[in-house]
């Protein structure tokens, strides 16, 4: 029943958040922070109480599992589990979403309860994402959480240039996704097909369509129904034109959540779903996935150079970074595939920080064009030197999160490709160069406007310090990390060294 | 032979039947509108709790046959007779004139869609539909002082004939091949005799109810009709109307082999996709709400043409699936464009920006709104989603991997003009004079039925397995 809890306690906070509008301007923020919190504390709980230490063991290891019968007719269940991978996720959105709602404490200031809706919603359908087994009920998960997301940019964005950009960035977000969503659905449902034809049986469950045999002159375009849906998300290049300009447009809290935590829920399905279920088709489909994450590694990193929008900048240096994880995926290493853990991880905490940066100075300045700036550091204490660290942290520099991530991406994948960690190493170099542009333009260079501002106050400076601890203790100590999602990222390893499911998953229960 | 037997298989036929007869002479003793729609809400409610259980066509009299199909069907257009008449009340309430003679027309209409629903027999299906189409005409023109309005009632009946005298040729060629109006001899006699003739036939019947479901090429009559109607009259139009046609379609497509050929299958196939792409298409930048659900509905026939193409069991499943989410959601989005409308004042209120800002003045009629657009894009726990889910399940099921490609861009495309509308209900008002529903319209019978729609919407949703058992029961039946 955790799992339910887990899912149910945001959607009802959501609704509580709604009504609670009338109780008084703070009231909304103060009940969905705490149940943030409180998702956070369950999954932290769960986390110290469980024991994932199961070294040389591939098989599946769930640390909890929830199910009940839903829509007969098809074999669907609501079935929930949590292993290692999940865990740390839903820890991870809670954490974040209280992050977000902490970030937006000044920024929102109309309509504060449907906001906090919303964004309880949001965190309520990744949730459900990450707990979901059941491929029915995943997919509802999945397109459900575009709705709240698709409002927070939509009603609460920042007004671009020409009008009524922000809807528009909106719609294209949501187009994006769902058009590609549908496609894993017409995936999912003929892998559900293929199912009942072999066996006479309906069932969307994860154990069973596993282990079921699909011709082989349809898994690769099946295998692509999954992809798609989850290149898009993550995303990888060709598919990722309403990334920049989602960013760009969204409230500092929806920022947060996309590149925090919406973003992973791609690479989650990649190596959770995308993978397990076409373990054949994912091999030979693997150099095409690494082409194009080198594609997006280096595209990204070039397009942040030339941005002149602080967040634009941040949100091509996620495409960059995203690229790192999709090569890791398909590296078929088991090393690589917990790179690729803890670079989620870290890009989580790296980019969540930078954009809380950027949103509280444009609380200050009124404007996210970098332009317009210039000289920061002698007029706004303390913010510049935190920039410096997560600006660090993203670029990768030793002692932070997301060094120990690319560093076992880059390691875990030599073995197998040493060519494209060749390449890939340029986008280190790039990174690096962007960085220094985001800290160079914003905070040196001459002096745009005379004038003290305002430095942080105790809010700002808590999420600041909380994030940095966390990027530094993951960097210095990720074996924790480490541990409790080993079994999956043996699991991702076994499959690509072609042992068949059965083998590595055991008897379907 | 018709024994006293059979004729409880069509009990609400008579019910509803004598309803309008009953309340004709209501009208012509004494005017009162509150009491007339409260005896057509009687007369249907009756009618619908007199629906029989089960599958009924061992004792169906003759020329009918009350199977699954039928007792679906039925209860949805008692259903949505129903929730119109609740509506109708309101947005009367306004209407300078005759207020009475609209229920009279409706229960016509509706007898006649059960009637249709049960055609067994082409002379059948052709008064049914018949009975369908000539109050509609009266409903469409009702408001006759808007200029629009007529023009809308005109329009459809002018087209509606067309398409009639299309349908009727299709049947005498059929006829002139088989020497029978029986669907069941006529099926018959087509598996032995299936030439160019029988082929032209059905062609020219599909073209004849294709027109009433709005397929593309034949949907222009849509948007003017829908726009131009008075809102209740409109909502029975989009739902009852052309629910009833599509079940005669399907049942024609399951009897008839001839729509098994490679040659018919194609055609349906191409219209599906015109239809599916067109309606979605046509639909983008239309600024009048009634207009865009026109173009909505006719999208979502067009998916709903998959189900004739595949024409198996499954295919009726999902029919009935289909229909129920189509149906409610539809009601919900049209009762939101009544309750704002109501009471009649000239014009219905159906220009997008009249709805900025719905939310931040009544929140609960935007949040009805906002499930049935949901839902209408088939976002995930909303009923659209299930009907969606059922759709591409047959697409795929048969292979037909164009149709279930026309479905993924059909439904991409909508969600442009769906989030448009969704968003404008939530953008901050700009403090203007504007059209709105009443103050106590969620405390009326109409507001709480309108509720309880969008309540159904989210709750067959979350929940749909009450809801396929019934169907799927009664589709294998």
């Amino acid at each position: 029943m955790i799992l339910v809890w887990l899912i149910l306690i945001p959607f009802l906070g959501g609704l509580l958040c709604w009504q609670a509008d009338r109780w008084g301007k703070h009231a909304p923020r103060w009940i969905a922070l705490a149940t943030m919190l409180f998702v956070l504390g369950i999954s932290l709980w769960v986390w110290v109480t469980s024991d994932f230490a199961l070294p040389g063991s591939s098989q599946d290891h769930w640390v909890l599992e929830w199910r009940t019968g839903w829509i007969p007719r098809f074999g669907i269940d609501i079935h929930l589990a949590m292993d290692g991978l999940s865990l740390i996720l839903v820890a991870l959105t809670g954490f974040l979403g209280a992050l977000a709602v902490l970030c937006s404490w000044h920024e929102i200031s109309d309509r504060i309860g449907f906001f906090h809706l919303n964004l309880l919603w949001i965190l309520g359908g990744v949730v459900g994402v990450f707990l979901s087994l059941d491929l029915f009920v995943f997919f509802l998960f999945w397109e459900m959480m575009l709705v709240p997301m698709y409002f927070l940019i939509a009603l609460w964005g920042h007004s671009g240039s020409a009008g009524q950009t922000r809807i528009r960035a909106a719609t294209r977000f949501f187009i994006y996704t769902q058009a590609s969503g549908l496609l894993m659905l017409v995936a999912i449902l003929a892998l559900a097909f293929i199912h009942f034809g072999n066996t006479g049986e309906w069932s969307f469950n994860y154990f069973v369509l596993r282990e079921a045999e699909i011709p082989e002159a349809i898994a690769p375009w099946l295998m692509l129904g999954f992809f798609v849906a989850f290149a898009v998300k993550l995303p990888v290049v060709p598919l990722h034109g309403w990334l920049p300009d989602a960013h760009t447009q969204a409230p500092t809290a929806g920022s947060v959540d996309l590149a925090g935590i919406l973003l992973k829920t791609a690479a989650y399905g990649m190596l959770r779903f995308g993978v397990p279920l076409f373990p054949a088709e994912s091999q030979a489909f693997a150099p095409v996935a690494m082409a194009l994450g080198l594609f997006s590694i280096v595209y990204g990193a070039v397009l942040a150079c030339g941005q002149q929008d602080m967040k634009r900048l941040i949100a091509y240096t996620s495409i960059s970074h995203m690229g790192f994880v999709l090569i890791a995926i398909y590296s078929g290493s088991e090393l690589a595939v917990q790179g690729a853990i803890v670079l989620m991880v870290a890009h989580a905490f790296s980019s969540a920080g930078l954009f809380i940066l950027s949103g509280q100075i444009y609380e200050r300045l009124h404007t996210r064009d970098m332009r317009l700036m210039g000289g920061l550091w002698g007029r706004l204490p303390i913010l510049p030197g935190l920039t410096l660290c997560f600006v660090a942290a993203s670029l990768g520099m030793p002692a932070t999160a997301n060094f120990v991530g690319e560093f076992m991406i880059m390691f875990g994948t030599f073995k197998t490709a040493p060519v494209v960690v060749i390449i890939a190493s340029s986008g280190l170099v790039l990174s690096a160069i962007y960085s220094l542009l985001l800290m160079q333009r914003v905070y040196f260079g001459p002096v745009y406007r005379q004038g003290a501002l305002p430095g942080p106050d105790w809010r700002e400076y808590f999420m600041m310090l909380v994030l940095l601890a966390l990027v530094l203790l993951v960097g210095l100590y990720p074996q924790p990390l480490l541990d409790t999602t080993a079994g999956l990222s043996g699991t991702i390893a076994d499959l690509f060294a072609g042992i068949s499911p059965v083998d590595v998953f055991g008897e379907v229960r | 032979m018709l024994e006293i037997r059979d004729l409880f298989s069509i009990l609400p036929l008579i019910i509803v039947g004598s309803t309008a007869v009953l309340l004709m002479l209501v009208i012509a003793w004494q005017r009162h509108h509150t009491a007339t729609a409260l005896i057509s809400s009687a007369g249907l409610i009756v009618g619908l709790l007199c629906l029989p259980a089960e599958s009924m066509s061992a004792g169906s009299p003759p020329l009918m046959q009350v199977d699954g199909l039928a007792l679906i069907a039925g209860a949805l257009i008692l259903l949505s007779a129903l929730v119109t008449v609740i509506l109708s009340h309101q947005y009367l309430i306004g209407y300078i004139g005759p207020k009475e003679e609209f229920y009279l027309l409706l229960l016509c209409a509706t007898s006649g869609a059960l009637a249709l629903v049960a055609a067994d027999h082409l002379a059948m299906l052709f008064i049914g539909l018949e009975l369908l189409s000539m109050p509609l005409y009266g409903m469409l023109a009702y408001s006759f002082r808007a200029e629009r309005s007529l023009e809308a009632g005109i329009k459809y009946l002018l087209l509606s004939a067309t398409a009639t005298a299309f349908l009727l040729f299709g049947m005498a060629l059929i006829y002139a091949r088989t020497g029978s109006l029986d669907l069941g001899w006529v099926s018959g006699a087509m598996v032995r005799a299936s030439d160019a003739w029988m082929l032209a036939g059905a062609g020219l019947i599909v073209v004849g109810l294709g027109f009433k479901l709005s397929v593309v090429p034949f949907h222009l009559w849509t948007p003017d009709v829908y726009q131009g109607g008075p809102a209740p009259a409109t909502i029975f139009l989009a739902t009852v109307s052309k629910l009833a046609v599509f079940v005669v379609l399907l049942r024609l497509a399951l009897a008839a082999p001839v729509f098994q050929s490679e040659w018919m299958q194609t055609v349906i196939t191409v219209l599906a996709l015109l239809t599916m792409l067109g309606g979605n298409l046509l639909a983008l930048f239309q600024a009048n709400l009634k207009r865009l659900l026109g173009y909505s509905s006719v999208a979502h026939f067009g998916y709903l043409l998959v189900a004739i193409v595949a024409g198996n069991a499954l295919a009726i499943e999902t029919t009935g699936v289909y229909l129920v989410t189509y149906l409610i959601t539809t009601l919900a989005a049209f009762g939101v464009v009544t309750m704002v409308s109501s009471p009649f004042g000239g014009e219905d209120a159906d220009a997008l920006p009249l709805y900025r800002g719905l939310f931040w003045r009544r929140p609960y009629l935007a949040a009805v709104m906002t499930v049935s657009f949901l839902s209408l894009a088939g976002i995930p726990l909303t009923a659209g989603f299930i009907g969606k889910f059922y759709v591409i399940a047959l697409g795929v099921s048969e292979s037909r991997w164009w149709l279930v490609g026309g479905i993924v861009a059909g439904s991409a495309i909508g969600l442009y003009y769906y989030l448009r509308v969704m968003v404008t209900l939530y953008l901050p008002e700009p403090g203007m004079p504007r059209r709105d529903a009443a103050h106590d319209w969620g405390s009326r019978v109409g507001g709480l039925t309108l509720i309880a729609v969008a309540l159904a919407i989210l709750v067959l949703g979350v929940y749909p397995t009450p809801m396929i058992d019934w169907i799927q029961q009664l589709s294998v039946g």
